[in-house]
């Protein structure tokens, strides 16, 4: 029996494979695909205090190999969430995560404070990418001192473990890091989607009415393989790999390189059933290479002879 | 489950950029209505990455049918996929046309324009099985553009075609056709797919006529089955307007849900 298990330190994974925020809905809408008792566990979508709107569309774009999404976090906020969605979703047997989204550092304590009277909820997963209202726009993970201080207000809040999920549009990936770290951040994931630009040659306008949209799929792992490779060198808590997972051996390469978990995003799109056959690809990995615990072939990169 | 990862290409037919494809999938046959669409897998290979989603333009006992325009990457590929070839679909997906029973002896108009014409077949003739005397109308760019007027002609459906430049039947839009045919008789119903210019045009004087209307909707999607959130449309129900997932609580919205877009300036 090949052991999948992942010990984050505050939580422990039926198995590395977690079904990412966004691309899962509320985690429901994939029980007629496949049993959902089988994940490690489910970032539900990103949830405000109240119900969003979201942006007009079109809201998608496909690039090479990835997805350029502006949805703008449409979501039924936490009450809705609390009342119709966690009863059903808690009865199943996988570690529920809420990705919390706030307007300000205020919001992002409020969701945690509501939701801290919920049952069945493992962990929550910050989304830091939020435009902050009384920023110009800007998002908290864009800044080490703006990472800190809403990551340390959430973690006064917050009665549960905190994972901060980075951006991947910044300079120095590894300083926001550290400052999420320094914070209290229990873990990170990295990473959200990275910015990006469709350009309508007919119409000489973008193809997404807000200019910017969010690059994810397939064409953005090689960059943030370099990402956590960076990242896991220089933090001590678990980091977990997001970006362009669609099949096991891709899962491996962040496992290898060092992330303690991974997130399948925009691969669930595309096949509901993308997290269930990752797993079983892992097992199939594990046994023919006779590896009995996967937790062994974390962090084993081997890097060339004269680099660190 | 609504996954078939086993359909096979049993019949493949095409008139220069339009495709028919009958897929052997018995249990999405069996579950079909007129307005449900499948996501086809295009490629298993990380580009074209997403599904293409298309209506089912018609169903038998075992198989379904798609009728497609070859308009992108995705398309292009499907198309030159041969009978025989295994395709991965999600279906049915959506909610479909509202008929029935209570459309029994009467006048009902299905307009369709180039590609929309596809899930306007499926739905003829389920609103024929019901009893309702359908009037097709198919409009195109040039006669090319309407391919499967002779499948409508064979099935005996009272069939009106225009083309924009004239090469056949009524020249101009199959919206001027309809106007100038809604002159003579009123139809208990409008179904409509195409262009979003030409639907909108057909909700409006629909409207004035007081003539109730359902149009199926297109859009870029991701999923099909509503976890993304990406294929959206103003639409207003039980007093309030927002963005609602086309994939999920459509493709079929009827004229008074429908929030249409306002021409750019």
């Amino acid at each position: 029996m090949t052991d999948l298990s992942i010990d984050l330190g505050f939580i422990k994974l039926k198995n590395p494979i977690i079904a990412s925020s966004g691309t899962f809905g509320y985690g429901l809408e994939f029980a007629p695909f496949i049993d959902l008792n089988k994940l490690g566990g489910i970032v539900v979508k990103g949830l405000y205090f109240s119900p969003r709107p979201g942006n007009s569309p079109p809201r998608l774009v496909e690039a090479s190999s990835g997805l350029i999404n502006a949805v703008g976090l449409q979501g039924v906020g936490v009450k809705k969430f609390s009342e119709e969605i966690l009863p059903q979703l808690r009865k199943y047997s996988t570690a529920i995560i809420v990705n919390v989204c706030g307007e300000k550092d205020e919001e992002y304590a409020s969701v945690v404070d509501f939701l801290d009277k919920e049952e069945g909820i493992s962990a929550y997963e910050l989304n830091i990418s939020c435009p902050n209202v009384e920023k110009n726009g800007v998002c908290p993970a864009l800044d080490p001192e703006t990472t800190f201080s809403v990551v340390s207000l959430v973690k006064k809040s917050s009665s549960r473990p905190v994972i901060v999920k980075l951006s991947p549009n910044v300079t120095d990936i590894a300083e926001i890091a550290l400052s999420a770290q320094e914070a209290g951040a229990d873990a990170l994931s990295l990473v959200n989607t990275f910015l990006a630009i469709a350009v309508d040659v007919e119409t000489r306008k973008p193809v997404l009415p807000k200019v910017f949209g969010g690059l994810s799929g397939p064409a953005i792992k090689p960059l943030v393989l370099r990402m956590v490779y960076q990242v896991v060198s220089r933090v001590k808590i678990p980091v977990i790999g997001i970006g362009g997972i669609l099949s096991a051996k891709d899962a491996l390469e962040y496992l290898i390189i060092g992330a303690r978990a991974v997130e399948v995003g925009t691969a669930n799109l595309i096949d509901p059933e993308a997290t269930v056959k990752i797993i079983d690809g892992l097992t199939e990995y594990c046994q023919k290479n006779g590896i009995d615990k996967i937790e062994s072939i974390i962090g084993t990169l081997k890097k060339p002879q004269g680099l660190d | 489950m609504i996954k078939d990862s086993q359909a096979r290409i049993i019949d493949k037919k095409s008139w220069n950029n339009y495709y028919l494809f009958s897929l052997e999938s018995p249990r999405i046959a069996s579950q079909a209505h007129p307005g449900q669409f499948i996501m086809i897998r295009i490629s298993h290979h990380p580009h074209p990455l997403l599904r293409r989603p298309l209506s089912i333009h018609s169903k038998d006992e075992k198989s379904i049918d798609i009728f497609f325009q070859v308009s992108g990457l995705g398309t292009d590929l499907l198309s030159q996929k041969k009978v025989g070839d295994i395709l991965d679909i999600l279906g049915p997906l959506g909610k479909g046309f509202h008929g029935g029973a209570s459309l029994n002896g009467k006048d009902v108009v299905a307009a369709g324009g180039g590609r929309g014409i596809a899930p306007l077949y499926f739905l003829a003739k389920e609103l024929r099985s019901h009893g309702a005397l359908v009037k097709i109308f198919y409009g195109g760019k040039s006669l090319e553009d309407i391919p499967l007027k002779e499948k409508f002609k064979r099935e005996n459906f009272d069939l009106y075609c225009s083309t924009d430049d004239g090469s056949f039947g009524f020249k101009g839009f199959i919206t001027e056709y309809l106007k100038t045919e809604l002159e003579k008789f009123t139809p208990s119903r409008i179904f409509s797919c195409g262009p979003e210019e030409m639907m909108k045009k057909i909700a409006q004087f629909a409207a004035k006529k007081n003539i109730p209307a359902e149009f199926s909707l297109e859009s870029v999607m991701g999923c099909g089955f509503g976890v993304c959130w990406g294929c959206v449309k103003r639409i207003k129900k039980n007093g309030e307007e927002g963005w609602v997932k086309i994939c999920e609580e459509g493709p079929v919205f009827s004229s008074e849900e429908i929030v249409w877009t306002e021409e750019e300036k």
